[in-house]
């Protein structure tokens, strides 16, 4: 079970002077209960690459196939695959409407057809796993902070119960701790119920500390696919493409250049404590 | 008085229903005294909802104090007298670039404000000239804004301000929806502003690396100062911007963590540097040659 992307492209704007080439030649494979990082500069790519995993945009060359069908089949049942792979996009609470948070979050299963007792279930169960607490369910959401309102927008996706959940940067704006409490209830709920996470993020640091899988994406094609640790070596390159290591990792190689014997491939501050500690006492 | 001075501020705005009843005062600004000295470069921390951006939009009337005085450059900024001459000193540049941008063309979004102003044109053509060039977008003048990236609209955004000539930029979250490369060109046109014209910056951000070169920091929770100071001093407390909801640079919690597992290692480490010297380690040889090569540029990776 799993996602793969086979030679998709996607030209915007084809045949005419606008034409520009968003996606190149993209082959991948997103198997089952990963947590995957996409990162890459402002129009790299990231957020049209995402817009084709659920089947918002299509390919204009290529297939995608998600459990081994191909979306784009004619009868492929596209409403079914929309409720599968949840896209949360970036400023989700400006999605928000309803009048109590507890009925924004019923609207996505609401929609799917499910009976009143299974959407408030279905509600009740996500509203749980983003971390939300009771006495905010019949609040209006737009009297709640940046944060709880982000939760709520993602409980609403979440409530779909998806197999995939794509989230555009879920922090952007947040402050540090409500960073952290987002990212960590998603890395929660990903290991009690073995979602799969593409998480796209500008912050190399969140990105270092959460994910087992990083895709980088440079003018529409794959530029690295692997392991953090085995990504931010590749520093230098990653700084040609607007973008950079953690912190952490420069301070690893200044160390090693100063002459402690640390390992650089480290990327976060719990690792790198222990490797200078270790490091340190030779 | 510094450039800008709040004395015993206090803002509260009415709560009402969905029918327009009222429900309650909610105090966003609670007796905060500021004094910013003209050519400071000043951060506001704070998690969301501790009253940041209320604050900075009395810096130029954009708010009136409900109780208390705030003066821009010796001007009260309650006194409608003073509007124009307070939204031209005191420039503000928000979170989005893509709803500040109103040109078709790069030197005219820029050449807006002045215009507004009542600048003859000879004089708006040279401030769009100046102002592009201070925030290093002068190239893309004759761009559209629509094909710019984020780094580069927001410096836009800026450029804009400063064709206005003013005192003061407050900056509400400019990088939030930037990505690393934007955000690095974002702070380095700021910081430029700064130490070349002086132009005094308040910068609110949630992102703690950006600030470790201002001169004073202030910390707001729940519409109070409840901590102030330089960086240092402000990195110093680990745990207490962790009570905040706030956080500090990597490598000073990675120095905080490393001294409280025993190392002889002081609070508030600001850069590797700092670190390095800090567990002993001076500079080799070798290093000297590598700095010699590309000092300027890992200077600034390595802050």
């Amino acid at each position: 079970m799993s996602i793969i992307l086979d030679h998709v492209s996607y030209i915007y704007e084809a045949g005419t002077a606008m034409e520009f080439a968003a996606l190149k030649d993209i082959n991948l494979v997103i198997p089952d209960g990963q947590f995957i990082g996409l990162i890459g500069h402002t129009g790299s790519g990231k957020s049209t690459l995402v817009q084709h995993l659920n089947g918002l945009l299509a390919p204009t060359g290529g297939s995608i196939y998600y459990n081994g069908a191909d979306i784009h089949d004619s009868d492929y049942n596209k409403k079914e695959l929309r409720s599968k792979v949840g896209l949360v996009f970036q400023y989700p609470e400006h999605q928000l409407f309803e009048i109590d948070v507890f009925s924004d979050v019923c609207f996505g299963p609401k929609n799917l057809g499910l009976n009143k007792k299974e959407t408030e279930l279905r509600a009740y169960a996500a509203l749980k796993q983003v971390g939300l607490e009771d006495e905010y369910f019949y609040q209006s959401p737009f009297d709640l902070s940046g944060g709880q309102k982000r939760r709520v927008a993602i409980a609403g996706v979440l409530a779909m119960k998806p197999e995939v959940l794509i989230l555009d940067e879920p922090t952007a704006g947040l402050d540090p701790k409500g960073r952290d409490e987002i990212l960590d209830q998603i890395a929660k709920l990903r290991r009690e119920t073995g979602i799969t996470v593409i998480l796209v993020s500008h912050s190399m640091e969140d990105v270092a500390k959460y994910v087992d899988r990083i895709i980088v994406m440079n003018r529409g094609q794959v530029l690295f696919d692997n392991e953090p640790g085995e990504v931010f070596r590749h520093y230098k390159e990653l700084e040609q493409v607007g973008l950079a290591a953690p912190q952490v990792t420069y301070i690893m190689h200044e160390l090693k250049q100063r002459g402690l014997d640390v390992d650089t491939d480290i990327t976060t501050i719990a690792e790198a404590k222990n490797e200078i500690l270790k490091a340190l006492k030779k | 008085m510094g450039i800008i001075e709040a004395k015993n501020l206090v803002f509260e705005y009415i709560r009402r229903d969905e029918e327009g009843n009222v429900e309650g005062i909610t105090r966003a600004i609670d007796d905060v005294n500021l004094d910013i000295r003209q050519g400071d470069f000043v951060a506001v921390l704070g998690h969301n909802g501790s009253g940041k951006s209320t604050l900075a939009k009395h810096i130029n009337a954009i708010h009136y104090p409900t109780e208390g005085t705030v003066w821009v450059d010796g001007k009260d900024t309650s006194d409608d007298v003073n509007l124009w001459e307070i939204r031209q000193e005191a420039g503000m540049v928000f979170q989005n670039p893509d709803n500040q941008i109103i040109g078709q063309v790069v030197e005219e979004d820029v050449g807006f404000g002045p215009e507004n102003l009542g600048v003859p044109t000879a004089e708006i053509w040279q401030r769009v000239e100046e102002s592009l060039k201070a925030v290093g977008m002068y190239e893309f003048r004759k761009h559209s804004p629509n094909k710019l990236s984020g780094g580069q609209k927001q410096r836009v955004s800026i450029a804009g301000v400063i064709a206005m000539h003013p005192k003061c930029i407050v900056l509400d979250e400019p990088t939030a929806m930037l990505d690393p490369n934007g955000r690095k060109e974002v702070i380095r046109a700021v910081r430029a502003l700064n130490d070349v014209e002086r132009i005094t910056i308040i910068l609110i951000t949630h992102y703690m690396e950006e600030i470790i070169h201002a001169d004073k920091v202030f910390v707001m929770d729940k519409g109070k100062i409840a901590m102030e100071g330089t960086p240092r001093e402000i990195f110093s407390q680990v745990e207490k911007l962790k009570e905040l909801r706030l956080d500090v640079p990597q490598v000073t919690l990675l120095a905080h963590e490393l001294r409280k597992s025993g190392l002889d290692i002081p609070e508030g480490i600001l850069s590797c540097e700092e670190l390095a010297a800090a567990l002993g380690l001076s500079k080799g040889k070798n290093k000297r040659e590598r700095l010699n090569k590309n000092s300027a540029e890992k200077k600034e990776k390595c802050l």
